[in-house]
């Protein structure tokens, strides 16, 4: 058995590391809740903006937190073109379609960067990579804090655009009742691509989050996108406290089974809860009773 | 069923396993019979996905789980227990329709479909894929390798050719298999269930029994893939059995060719290797650019093509049909608008 602190500081770390999971659960969840389609691309993004901040940080010496100014305008413009020339087209309005055409949008983006950066795992170099933070006893990683406090700070903001503006009433009348929506005038297809775009900059953000402590390789987004999909169906596909709290919890679940089983079996956890969660509960523990 | 009706099913199929058999008579380089023998274990596993998905309409995102069943079980019943290969073939295929039976179960009886069931079966995959590549009577990460003892009785041959054969043997039975399915009760109800499972069921058919039976099939197809592979390779690891690169393969295919058609996977399983052996020459050893072609195939097939090249060539033959049939009956009203038609 394990030491409280040992155990602790894992739970801790878990959580940290949740929130960014959260985040990248949150575009997933709302993209979900406005088109009702599961976006297979999702990894993919995530892994095209990590790519994205290692570039800009080797090229331009840009540190990765401030690539998220250029980097989440950037990927809310691509997501947005994406569905509206791409996704909405090529579907013609079915689902099965519209899973298909981002399982194709997935491999095409993965495989692209496979070709133009190889398989090679790369990180970037900042000089508070391994700093720490002290918390009474426990010593926790500065990049992760922030992480964390980042992840909480973009996940009320987009509470904030959904509740508060124009845009955000737009996207909720979209997604209750499309019908009626675009009988009021509401330009659904507009809508549907900018919750696209939102959905990919979360991911984009994410991405700058995550990069001072972690690597890239062109098949990383794969292990984070099936965390994602367990965060969205544990919180209830659609439900943006539903992806927060479930991100937090499969966070410390992932951290604390990684201490218990060790390293390969960390991820059995997450699957086992998201297969079960799928099998008795698949409107997950925040959604509406389908 | 008639002489007629035999000959118009089943014809065809003869016809084009008897074609595909002369190919090594002619072709004797090795590098062609290998991409040949991979394509058509490709074609065997996209068939039994196609019998879920293309027939039953519930989409697979994991049929990994049955093809690496099927892979690890040929290679350890016959590394570790000793077993003869083709017992060990044949056990393989049972897991594999077995390992399909419990996902079936599992996941039909909660009443996924759509995106959940996709999801589900995503899901199983992976976690077979981390227990296979954890687990110490699979080999662990270092995989399983089956020693080279090239003796028929052995499974392994010297020829090519050979392999070929009985992968093509194996296709042609699914493919016979699958004409025999569309044509029989449970096809009908497969596709009933595809269609509109409510009113299936009001109509009487007992949609659970026919989706596990399909299921179980499936993945017994896909395991039979499986097995092929780790008989023809003589090697294999947790990411090449349980990996998604073969879910992908196994779905590409049907959809490319054709969904719920008889020929779709093999079509499309040729075409997309053609293709992807094909940008291969103009572009050399990329590592991914023969998956971004088939990334973009899928998308412009969703897009323009939803039938799949079997709909294709059916709608061309259609066509060339309609155009036989004006030119004997000439009429000056139907003319012109076939004309604003074509325009």
């Amino acid at each position: 058995m394990f030491s409280p602190e040992i155990v602790l500081t894992a739970a801790l770390n878990g959580l940290m590391t949740g929130a960014v999971y959260a985040l990248i659960a949150l575009g997933l969840t709302l993209v979900y809740g406005v088109l009702h389609i599961i976006n297979f691309a999702h990894g993919a993004t995530l892994t095209a903006a990590m790519f994205g901040v290692l570039v800009l940080n080797q090229a331009l010496g840009l540190d990765p937190y401030l690539a998220i100014l250029a980097l989440a305008p950037l990927f809310f413009a691509v997501g947005y073109a994406v569905q509206r020339l791409v996704i909405g087209p090529a579907s013609h309005g079915e689902d099965v379609n519209i899973l298909l055409v981002t399982l194709g949008l997935a491999i095409i983006i993965e495989n692209a960067l496979l070709a133009i950066f190889r398989s090679d795992t790369r990180s970037v170099d900042t000089a508070y990579a391994f700093s720490v933070v002290e918390v009474g006893d426990l010593f926790l990683s500065t990049p992760r804090v922030i992480a964390f406090f980042a992840s909480i700070g973009v996940a009320v903001l987009l509470w904030l655009v959904l509740a508060r503006t124009d845009t955000g009433k737009a996207i909720r009348a979209v997604a209750k009742e499309k019908t009626g929506a675009a009988l009021v005038g509401i330009d659904v297809s507009h809508v549907y691509a900018i919750t696209f775009g939102l959905g990919a900059a979360c991911v984009a953000i994410a991405a700058c989050l995550l990069m001072p402590t972690f690597y890239v390789n062109p098949r990383v987004g794969g292990a984070f996108v099936l965390v994602a999909f367990t965060i969205v169906v544990l919180g209830g596909m659609g439900s943006i406290p539903g992806a927060l709290v479930g991100g937090l919890f499969i966070g410390v679940v992932e951290s604390l089974s990684g201490l218990y089983l060790g390293e390969s079996l960390g991820q059995i956890g997450i699957f086992l809860i998201f297969i079960l969660v799928l099998l008795f509960r698949p409107t997950g523990l925040f959604g509406a009773k389908a | 069923m008639s002489a007629r009706d035999l000959a118009s099913g089943f014809g065809p199929i003869l016809a084009v396993v008897a074609l595909l058999a002369l190919v090594p008579l002619f072709v004797t380089a090795n590098t062609v019979l290998n991409f040949l023998v991979f394509t058509l274990i490709i074609a065997l596993a996209a068939q039994g996905w196609n019998l879920l998905a293309g027939y039953g309409g519930q989409f697979s995102f994991g049929h990994a789980a049955f093809f690496g069943t099927g892979a690890y079980a040929a290679a350890i019943l016959q590394v570790t227990l000793g077993i003869n290969a083709y017992a060990a073939f044949v056990a393989g295929v049972g897991l594999g329709a077995l390992v399909g039976f419990g996902i079936g179960f599992l996941s039909f009886r909660s009443g996924l479909r759509g995106s959940y069931f996709a999801l589900v079966t995503l899901a199983f995959a992976e976690v077979f894929r981390i227990l296979a590549n954890a687990a110490t009577f699979t080999g662990g990460a270092a995989g399983v390798l089956i020693p080279l003892e090239v003796s028929a009785a052995n499974f392994q041959f010297e020829s090519r050719a050979a392999y070929y054969w009985i992968a093509l043997a194996l296709v042609g039975t699914v493919l016979v298999l699958n004409r025999g399915i569309e044509r029989a009760r449970f096809g009908a109800q497969l596709v009933a269930v595809r269609e509109n499972e409510a009113a299936a069921r009001a109509l009487g058919v007992d949609a659970l029994a026919v989706k596990l039976k399909a299921i179980a099939l499936s993945g017994g197809i896909t395991a039979a893939a499986g097995c092929l592979y780790a008989q023809y390779f003589l090697y294999l690891d947790a990411t090449i059995a349980y990996g998604p690169w073969i879910s992908i393969e196994a779905l590409l295919a049907p959809i490319v060719g054709g969904l719920g058609t008889v020929f779709g996977p093999l079509v499309g399983a040729l075409a997309l290797h053609g293709l992807s052996e094909g940008s291969k020459m103009f572009t050399g050893e990329i590592p991914g650019i023969d998956l971004v072609v088939f990334g973009v195939v899928l998308i412009v097939m969703v897009a323009f093509a939803p039938d799949g090249v079997m709909g294709l060539v059916g709608r061309a033959r259609r066509r060339l049909a309609g155009k036989a049939a004006t030119a004997k009956v000439p009429s000056p009203a139907a003319a012109p608008a076939r004309e604003e038609t074509a325009a």
